[in-house]
């Protein structure tokens, strides 16, 4: 055999994908860094519950990636495992706080994460057993199902106004008492950092690559010894048992768990569309998209009113331009950058961004003159937006606004048309070196 | 039972599978003893494919018995017929296009392997199945391949990859749905030697269309024609039998001398 030339494959070489290679290690331990120096950075308290929130959504959105990215199954009950581990945990705390349960609060987590798998062994059973459009209907079958349940038995889940708790109980962990937000946040980030190292694990073990072949043809996949139905159960219990651990931490920060709130459908839909928007198809695409959620939801909403109507544009753009999420985006450009063709584009970037703005600011004058004589006509037809007084009444903001919108668009529009051509050229000349690579 | 029934790799029994009121096989029977070649022929529509559906466990015949290795199979889903020693590649290409080479023929093997569902180990520490995918990609003469995606091989490599994932699991029957078509001549040739060389010391059954392929491949010919082995025998024997020239090979090859002209 003539294949000994290739270097791969010579008898002496070593598989190239090591579970612990130097650039890897470079980057987990930039993510611990950064987990353990943000809130150093930012160090308001609304920037400490961030914080917070991100931790455990980026578990959360990792977990239902694994439905998602790996196993090709659209889940609209994601909220069900988390929500439910949610309850379990504060029950499990309320418990424990009269001391009826030995279990420290470090341990919550963990029991949130057992009950999220234990409703996934129960409610994925019926869930796995189908795959495509199928699963994606039972499980907003059982995500309505849970959210109705939960206003069902107030006992349990605390009808409309929830469950409270106290996360200071029992005797302190090494003197941490977990009262002060930041002891909670490092206690999610210890969470997040292993729990995200454990899902990047799986996808490296068998299971996990056979969840990737079950995704791409699962017609295949049931004539090379696998049921495909199980490959999907066990992610999903395992998927669930992280969702769940999630659902424990958010339990932890907030003291509180209100069914309508955790338990529904809208929550589900969330993070389907964060993970979607940060990337399903690369492992850390779910962390951006709980960045992305967090900022959202707080932020953005405290921006605007109409915070929902932009949040539904950007994932409209995003799905029909870039379907791999801001991760597919950053791998592009890396891909650029690791041939040296970046530089070449910065200035059309900077045009693309440049006009984008201008039409989108035009946009959003009018969007939020519209909210404004919807919501706020009492107070007259005058708003000032991003500091400029605007009279929803008046012509001349309506025309401006118009004006403002089609220059921006019209410029972007001329900016993109010459950017596709650089695109293209730039990876035509990728491929041919690449090519070229492969031929010496 | 077992004990009758063991001498022969793969037996078919009166085998019957109706879709509606249309009977597809009507009553096929086969015994293919271990290590031969065998090469299904017949007319488009003849039920070829649907043999093979049946003996894989893509559908369940409608009566009739499927035995594999002196084991009833029949009824069975493809996976648990593929656990006991039974692996098919398909007409229409049929492989895992988001992944590489490499990866697609260690999917193959894990099961075989006893690696099954684990989620406690790393795929790079799983030295005897990364040898075995590197032993395949070789084979299938894919190595310089490794890590390109499947989607992205041409057509040929496509065929070899389909053939690679089939033979894997070290399955000791296997099943080659028309494995050289839409091919060149030139491919088609190596690709019958490569076939050969892969499936070495195994019971092969392969749907063919290509005469050539067939006489250059098979130790025996079975001629299914409306549902049922109207002849199963060597070529020669084949080639002479009066009810096959009347039945298809006449047409076929009179169609080859046309195309000749």
């Amino acid at each position: 055999m003539n294949s000994t030339t290739h270097p791969v494959s010579g008898a002496t070489s070593h598989y190239r994908f090591k579970p612990w290679n130097v650039g890897r290690f470079v980057i987990w331990t930039l993510f611990a860094v950064a987990l353990i120096v943000a809130p150093m950075l930012f160090r308001s308290s609304l920037a400490l519950t961030m914080l917070s929130q991100i931790g455990y959504l980026i578990i959360i959105c990792l977990s239902y990636n694994m439905l998602l990215g790996q196993g090709g199954m659209l889940s609209f009950g994601h909220a069900v495992y988390t929500g439910l581990g949610s309850f379990i945990a504060i029950h499990a705390m309320n418990l424990a706080g009269k001391g009826a349960l030995p279990i420290p609060l470090v341990f919550i987590p963990l029991v949130g994460g057992l009950a999220g798998m234990l409703f996934a062994v129960l409610l994925g059973y019926v869930t796995t057993k189908k795959a495509g459009t199928t699963l994606a209907m039972i499980t907003l079958g059982i995500g309505e199902l849970g959210g109705s349940i939960a206003l069902m038995f107030p006992e349990v889940f605390g009808g409309e106004g929830g469950i409270t708790t106290d996360r200071v109980y029992g005797q302190s962990f090494f003197g941490i008492t977990f009262g002060p937000a930041i002891q909670v946040y490092y206690l999610i980030a210890v969470y997040c950092f292993i729990c995200t190292a454990a899902m990047f694990a799986f996808t490296g073990t068998p299971l996990g690559r056979i969840l990737n072949a079950v995704r791409d043809n699962p017609e295949r996949v049931e004539f090379i010894g696998y049921n495909t139905q199980r490959v999907r159960y066990f992610a999903f219990i395992i998927a669930g048992f992280f969702a769940g651990i999630g659902g424990g931490l958010a339990t932890i920060n907030f003291e509180i768990v209100t069914g309508a709130d955790s338990l529904n459908v809208v929550r589900s839909g969330g993070y389907l569309l964060f993970t979607f928007l940060g990337g399903a198809t690369f492992f850390f695409g779910p962390i951006i998209g709980a960045v992305l959620l967090v900022l959202a939801s707080v932020l953005l909403s405290e921006l605007s009113k109409a915070w929902l109507l932009y949040l539904g544009l950007v994932f409209l753009f995003m799905v029909m331009y870039a379907p791999g999420g801001v991760a597919s985006l950053i791998m592009m450009n890396l891909r650029l950058a690791k041939f040296g063709k970046l530089r070449q584009l910065w200035t059309s970037y900077l045009a693309l961004a440049g006009t984008a703005l201008v039409g989108v600011m035009g946009a959003a004058c009018m969007i939020e003159m519209t909210y404004h004589l919807q919501l706020n006509a009492a107070l007259g037809p005058e708003l000032t937006f991003l500091g400029a007084t605007l009279n929803a009444k008046g012509f001349t903001s309506w025309f401006g606004a118009v004006f403002v919108m089609v220059t921006g668009f019209a410029l972007f529009e001329l900016c993109r048309r010459q950017f596709v051509r650089q695109w293209s050229r730039i990876q035509e000349e990728i491929e041919h070196e690449i090519k070229r690579g492969e031929a010496l | 039972m077992a004990a009758d029934n063991a001498t022969y790799a793969l037996e078919l029994r009166d085998l019957r599978k109706s879709f509606g009121k249309t009977e597809i096989i009507r009553g096929a029977n086969l015994a293919v003893a271990p290590g031969e070649r065998v090469a299904i022929i017949g007319p488009n529509g003849a039920g070829k494919s649907t043999l093979f559906n049946l003996i894989s466990g893509r559908f369940a015949p409608t009566s009739g018995d499927v035995i594999l290795n002196g084991q009833r199979i029949n009824g069975m889903a493809p996976y648990e017929i593929n656990r006991r020693g039974l692996s098919r590649s398909f007409q229409i290409t049929n492989i895992f296009p988001k992944l590489s080479v490499f990866e697609n023929l260690r999917c193959g093997v894990l099961w075989s392997m006893g690696y099954k569902y684990t989620f406690l180990r790393f795929l790079s520490n799983l030295h005897d199945a990364n040898e075995r995918a590197k032993q395949l990609m070789e084979m299938i003469k894919l190595d310089k391949k490794r890590d390109t995606l499947a989607m992205n091989l041409t057509y040929a490599e496509q065929r070899a990859l389909e053939i690679g994932i089939t033979i894997a699991g070290g399955a000791n029957v296997i099943l080659l749905d028309e494995p050289t078509a839409g091919m060149s001549k030139t491919e088609t040739s190596r690709f019958i030697h490569l076939i050969k060389e892969v499936t070495e010391g195994r019971t092969l059954l392969t749907v063919e269309h290509d005469m050539g392929v067939v006489f250059g491949l098979a130790d025996k010919i079975a001629v299914v024609v409306y549902g049922e082995v109207i002849a199963f025998d060597t070529p020669d024997k084949v080639r002479a039998n009066q009810r096959v020239q009347e039945a298809y090979l006449g047409s076929v090859i009179a169609e080859e001398q046309g195309a000749g002209h």
